[in-house]
């Protein structure tokens, strides 16, 4: 991602939508130029002068938001769902529901002077979906006002909320995997879910050399799922080298890992044009 | 007694260190691996063993009856766009929905009675003397928390204070991990020794702080970069439990789906010493 960022130089809008472990930011040196809070979901807060102790609060929440110490009631902020059940049940309104900030979202310029939105989500936060989609919904924007066709999205692992979000809208997925049990495992489960959005998809290889039985499956599962296979690349330390000095691997060096990289871009531009994603 | 495996960083060693861990504890004491990265459980990939439970794991949402006066109480109730009335018709959608009950049990017309809602799969396997229980979360399927939240409740129904039962958290710092994290005795955050690992690292640490949960840590791929994450933990006072090497034949066992422990000596060792570590902290009862 950081290498193809740094490829795309000016003509890309970025969006590092990885919002509760952003990384990107260490590579691509945004300057931070505007900065938003994100709120989103609210808190049961209980004033403790009103309460009755009547209980109403404790036997509608499904969550254990509700606890009750010697005859007190109190809110477990962890636990708390927002769902405002509690508030509606109470009799004495002793219990208001407030907003949070969750997080703040960030609009820079990065260090190719293209725009980058990127994202902070507050420790333990929920609603990771609705900010990658601010900041996706900021990307685009962006990309509009510019004139710029390519938006690159980071996303997260996994395939829940978040990665919904970001793949939401997409013209073109690429996956990053390596041949081992976990790797295939997991690309098969996201690979379904993409299915679900009929999203054409490519992938790239890392670490190909790890174990040549699980490359050749892997191989031949993208085959027969229709995944493009971009590139493959072989187990490198460059990379590492690279990131303890805040850059990506293109412009750390011209090594073997750097060539497949800038390839796998040219690539990608491609099938985006092939797509008829890019005008 | 709980022990939870996690990192901020996904793809730090999680899961080679809770089936290793896991595996080798159950030489000796009664121990149930619990996989709670329920939108990637590849934890069972490493356990040989024969199933010998599986059950659907459901929520509650609501349904329409289809007939009622259309008063739009419930799309004014649910706070997360659940339910909408549009025109004669109200619109669920489930994949949205908390399972607060609020809509259905304030309707005033009992319109949307609760319907079981499959969010996924629990599985439990028997690999010699370790159990080991896992949940898949539906392809499709929004939310994890649910999903741990009810895995969690199976192994405390099933499981007692004998066991130790040790959970492979998902990466990352937001709700799945507080989730699956908030009732352990204690944490094991997995990083390694790189520029990402370290900042992932300080946000796990302080979903950590913030849950007043006791912690240590484990350097994974050590002497792959520099020793910013060592320095971080000593001036923070973060016990390093573990050092683990950056050792290619790790990786090579673990894309085989090998376990580690037995065939690395070396890794062995660094498991013995967590062990060890994890008994000072009177945490595991010595056998």
């Amino acid at each position: 991602m950081g290498s193809f960022s740094y490829l795309g130089k000016s003509d890309l809008v970025i969006a590092d939508c990885d919002v509760d472990a952003a990384d990107l930011h260490m590579l691509l040196g945004p300057d931070y130029q505007r900065s938003e809070d994100y709120y989103s979901g609210e808190l049961a807060i209980l004033d403790q002068d009103k309460c009755i102790n009547c209980g109403a609060c404790l036997s509608v929440c499904q969550f254990d938001g509700i606890q009750s110490e010697n005859g007190t009631f109190r809110i477990e902020a962890m636990n708390c769902e927002g769902c405002g059940y509690c508030q509606r049940v109470c009799p004495t309104n002793a219990i208001q529901m407030e907003t949070q900030k969750v997080g703040e979202w960030y609009t820079s310029s990065s260090k190719v002077g293209s725009t980058m939105v990127h994202a902070k989500l507050g420790v333990g936060a929920e609603n990771s979906g609705r900010l990658v989609a601010q900041v996706k919904n900021e990307a685009r924007r962006h990309a509009k006002k510019e004139g710029k066709e390519i938006i690159l999205i980071d996303g997260s692992p996994g395939i829940g909320c978040a990665v919904n979000s970001a793949l939401s809208g997409a013209d073109y997925v690429v996956f990053v995997t390596e041949p081992s049990v976990s790797g295939i495992h997991d690309l098969k489960r996201v690979t379904e879910l993409v299915k679900g959005f009929s999203i054409r998809s490519g992938c790239i290889i890392n670490k190909c050399d790890l174990n040549s039985q699980m490359l050749d499956e892997l191989i031949t599962f993208m085959a027969d799922a229709g995944i493009e296979h971009i590139a493959s690349i072989p187990y490198d330390e460059t990379f590492t080298a690279a990131m303890l000095e805040g850059k990506t691997l293109v412009e750390y060096d011209k090594g073997p890992a750097s060539q497949v990289l800038i390839k796998s871009w040219e690539k990608i531009k491609q099938f985006a044009e092939t797509e008829g994603c890019l005008k | 007694m709980k022990i939870a495996i996690a990192s901020g960083k996904g793809g730090t060693g999680k899961t080679t260190l809770a089936t290793s861990l896991s595996s080798h504890l159950s030489e000796t004491q009664d121990v149930v691996l619990v996989d709670l990265d329920v939108e990637e459980p590849n934890s069972r990939l490493f356990i040989r063993g024969d199933q010998t439970h599986s059950q659907s794991i459901c929520k509650q949402v609501p349904e329409w009856t289809g007939d009622c006066s259309l008063c739009g109480q419930c799309q004014e109730i649910c706070n997360f766009n659940a339910v909408i009335k549009v025109g004669t018709q109200i619109m669920l959608f489930p994949e949205l929905c908390h399972s607060c009950r609020a809509c259905s049990e304030l309707c005033p017309e009992s319109a949307l009675p609760l319907k079981p809602r499959k969010i996924g799969m629990l599985n439990q396997i028997q690999a010699g003397n370790l159990i080991f229980v896992e949940s898949r979360l539906e392809i499709g399927e929004q939310q994890a928390v649910p999903l741990i939240s009810q895995t969690k409740d199976y192994i405390d129904n099933h499981f007692d204070e004998s066991y130790i039962i040790i959970y492979d958290s998902p990466p990352g710092t937001s709700c799945p991990v507080i989730e699956a994290s908030k009732d352990a005795d204690f944490v094991i955050l997995v990083t390694e020794p790189t520029p990402f690992g370290l900042y992932d690292l300080k946000l796990a640490v302080e979903v950590m702080r913030k849950m007043k949960k006791d912690f240590g840590v484990v350097v994974n791929r050590d002497g792959l970069g520099n020793n910013d994450v060592l320095d971080y933990c000593d001036m923070e006072t973060i016990p390093v439990l573990a050092r683990i090497s950056n050792d290619r034949r790790i990786a090579e066992l673990y894309a085989a789906g090998e376990l580690i422990f037995s065939t690395i000596p070396e890794f062995k060792e660094q498991l013995l010493l967590l062990e060890r570590s994890l008994e000072l902290s009177t945490v595991v009862d010595p056998v």
